[in-house]
């Protein structure tokens, strides 16, 4: 059962409220995998049943990502999408940093997938920032919560870089992720640059990322715009295989992935009054988009055809 | 009345006396060998001993309290009778304790020349809550949604008064106090008739982050507040957070997850022929979206941390209600030691 926690995973259960007590030491003992397994799982699931975990002042639940959030994606980030990854070393091994990526794919897996990348190869938890209508749903709002992620404004993007979070940020938002499939690989406009200002007050880096293969997931051909004025949703997707096949239309396409991390724009030489200077917040912006435009422009000539 | 305000104060009145916070405040407070006098008023007898406090039966939605104030020559109000359950009656009783009692306090404090400072009992629930508020408010963070009803309402409102009282006098030391959820063994609040009941509602689909504030550090602040200078307003919460699902696994309380439309009708239903006192409108915003403070200024200003966080302050309550049974995590340990397993 995959609840027993990977080897390498017990320097990355970070302490945070009080009243955690770290998971003892497994003690050396003869017993046979099987049972140690099975021991493990009944302990997680005493401290789940008991309430006994810690979550930070955002709600991220670590062990609950660990354990529920992160065995499926990691599945389709392997198997299905078969990410690979440049520049991973980009990421720095602590300390706070802002990754900026494009947004694509109708729903944004991406978001996920990039999750997964940091986690497993970074070693790092990827906190990201999100719509505000994704805390408007019951459920995915929580949830989204548990895994680490919050609501893109300021003032949270400022306190996890701050603590030395790894934040990430899709500054495109629904432009970029709701695009139609024609549109694929064009960056949309990156937002008011709120989150060059934020990096630059909390003097933390900003790493350019470029995502590969989330166009093709579900190619939206077509925009039943009624639809979604009446749901208050910002677009509602008609895809080849949606609304046409109902439920199984959900089932992205396994189209070929590949995520570069660019090297990162160091922010700590600017004088902390930059962020309130348009022009140099503009300046910043546009470097940071023509550079995952580039990016993206390399990666899609590397990878050739998208489903193989 | 000094420009530099006196280090000790030596009159204090204190409003709201007759309950929790009120007598344990005042009997904080009489305990300091600096402080004169203690005076206590409220509406009705105290149901705690009070000690050296002196009681005056006195009504603050009436001029009388100015009368008070005045022949004690107090130098020190501290304001803790917003009231939060609207149990004294219907909502516009409350109300009009909250809104107008203040009212009458504040003209009473302006006047008074023997006034030095004012200690205010505010809610963190002045924040409102909401799906498109910051995760963690600071003092200057305005809420995306404000509250609309309830005793949050008159909390924004008699943060209001303060200000204009501020603004006319500025010689008064003023700290305004926005509390998390008080948890203690005397505390009755909404949200502990909330956590006995027999099977606890949640709203289907959300999972609040919320935060506690034990009654001992509640009173440390506001007794530090009184006898020391510290003007501004700050937020009080013990650290940490607790998931309301994580909470109520801590108390081992069986609870059913129910659409939120229903949640108001079962509130109701409760009232009615239960005698629990239903959800109000900003109780059940807050068991959808919770609300998470930063108390950090506070911690700077006092050079203090409270003793309990959130987590140990729910662990405490629930300890003290005889609660914290939990039948599945038990099973499991007699499974696990069935099997031989290490906890």
């Amino acid at each position: 059962m995959s609840a027993a926690p990977e080897p390498d995973e017990g320097a990355r259960i970070i302490p945070l409220g009080n009243g955690y007590r770290p998971p003892p030491e497994p003690e050396p003992d003869d017993r046979g995998s099987f049972e140690r397994g099975v021991a493990a799982g009944l302990s997680f699931l005493r401290r789940r049943m008991s309430g006994d975990y810690p979550v930070d002042e955002f709600g991220y639940d670590p062990e609950f990502n660990r354990t529920v959030v992160l065995p499926p994606a990691r599945l389709l980030f392997e198997r299905w999408f078969r990410v690979e990854l440049d520049g991973v070393e980009n990421i720095p091994d602590k300390g706070g940093a802002l990754i900026v990526a494009n947004h694509s794919g109708t729903l944004p897996l991406d978001g996920i997938m990039l999750t997964v990348a940091a986690h497993d190869h970074a070693h790092r938890d990827l906190r990201l920032l999100g719509a505000d209508l994704v805390y408007q749903v019951p459920l995915l709002g929580h949830l989204s919560r548990k895994a680490g992620h919050t609501l893109a404004c300021q003032a949270d993007a400022a306190r996890l870089l701050d603590k030395g979070e790894l934040v990430g940020v899709f500054p495109e938002g629904f432009k970029g992720v709701g695009k139609p499939f024609g549109d694929r690989y064009k960056l949309q406009r990156f937002g008011r640059g709120g989150f060059v200002e934020t990096a630059l007050r909390a003097r933390t880096p900003i790493i350019p990322c470029a995502i590969v293969g989330a166009e093709e997931i579900y190619p939206k051909i077509a925009d039943f715009w009624p639809l979604a004025r009446l749901l208050g949703l910002p677009y509602f997707p008609i895809t080849p295989t949606f609304p046409l096949l109902g439920a199984l239309g959900l089932v992205p396409l396994p189209s070929k992935w590949m995520i570069q991390f660019g090297e990162p724009v160091p922010l700590d030489e600017y004088e902390a009054t930059a962020a309130d200077d348009p022009m140099t917040v503009f300046n910043l912006t546009d470097h940071v988009r023509e550079t995952i435009q580039h990016m993206l422009y390399d990666l899609l000539l590397r990878r050739g055809t998208a489903f193989l | 009345m000094s420009a530099k305000p006196s280090a000790a104060a030596r009159v204090v009145l204190v409003t709201g006396v007759s309950r929790f916070l009120g007598a344990r405040v005042a009997n904080a407070l009489q305990a300091d060998p600096s402080v004169e006098r203690v005076i206590g008023v409220d509406t009705v007898p105290p149901t705690l001993p009070l000690g050296r406090t002196e009681f005056v039966t006195v009504d603050i939605r009436t001029p009388n309290i100015a009368k008070v104030i005045t022949s004690a020559r107090v130098d020190t109000v501290v304001h803790l009778n917003l009231v939060t359950v609207p149990q004294l009656g219907p909502r516009l009783k409350m109300k009009e304790i909250n809104v107008i009692g203040t009212m009458q306090l504040l003209a009473a404090c302006q006047r008074s020349p023997d006034m030095r400072r004012l200690v205010v009992r505010s809610s963190a629930a002045v924040y409102g809550s909401s799906p498109r508020d910051p995760a963690v408010f600071s003092e200057l963070d305005e809420p995306a949604e404000p509250p609309a009803s309830g005793y949050a309402r008159d909390a924004v409102e008699v943060e209001g008064y303060v200000r204009g009282l501020q603004r006319r006098r500025p010689d008064l030391v003023v700290s305004l106090l926005r509390f998390a959820n008080f948890l203690g063994p005397d505390v009755d609040t909404p949200l502990t008739r909330y956590l006995r009941m027999p099977v606890v509602p949640t709203v289907l689909g959300f999972d609040p982050r919320l935060q506690f504030m034990h009654e001992d550090d509640g009173v440390e602040v506001l007794r530090r507040m009184t006898l020391e200078d510290h003007p501004g307003t700050f937020n009080a919460a013990g650290d940490g957070v607790l998931l309301l699902s994580q909470a109520l696994r801590r108390a081992g309380r069986p609870h059913v997850p129910v659409p939120a439309q229903s949640m108001q009708v079962l509130g109701d239903l409760g009232r009615r022929f239960a005698g629990l006192s239903g959800f109000s409108p900003e109780l059940l915003r807050w068991l959808m979206y919770g609300r998470v403070v930063d108390s950090s200024r506070l911690a700077a200003e006092l050079g203090w941390r409270p003793g309990y966080d959130s987590a140990t302050a729910f662990d405490e309550f629930v300890r003290a209600q005889g609660m914290g049974g939990n039948p599945p995590a038990e099973l499991l340990d007699r499974l696990a030691g069935a099997l031989g397993g290490t906890r």
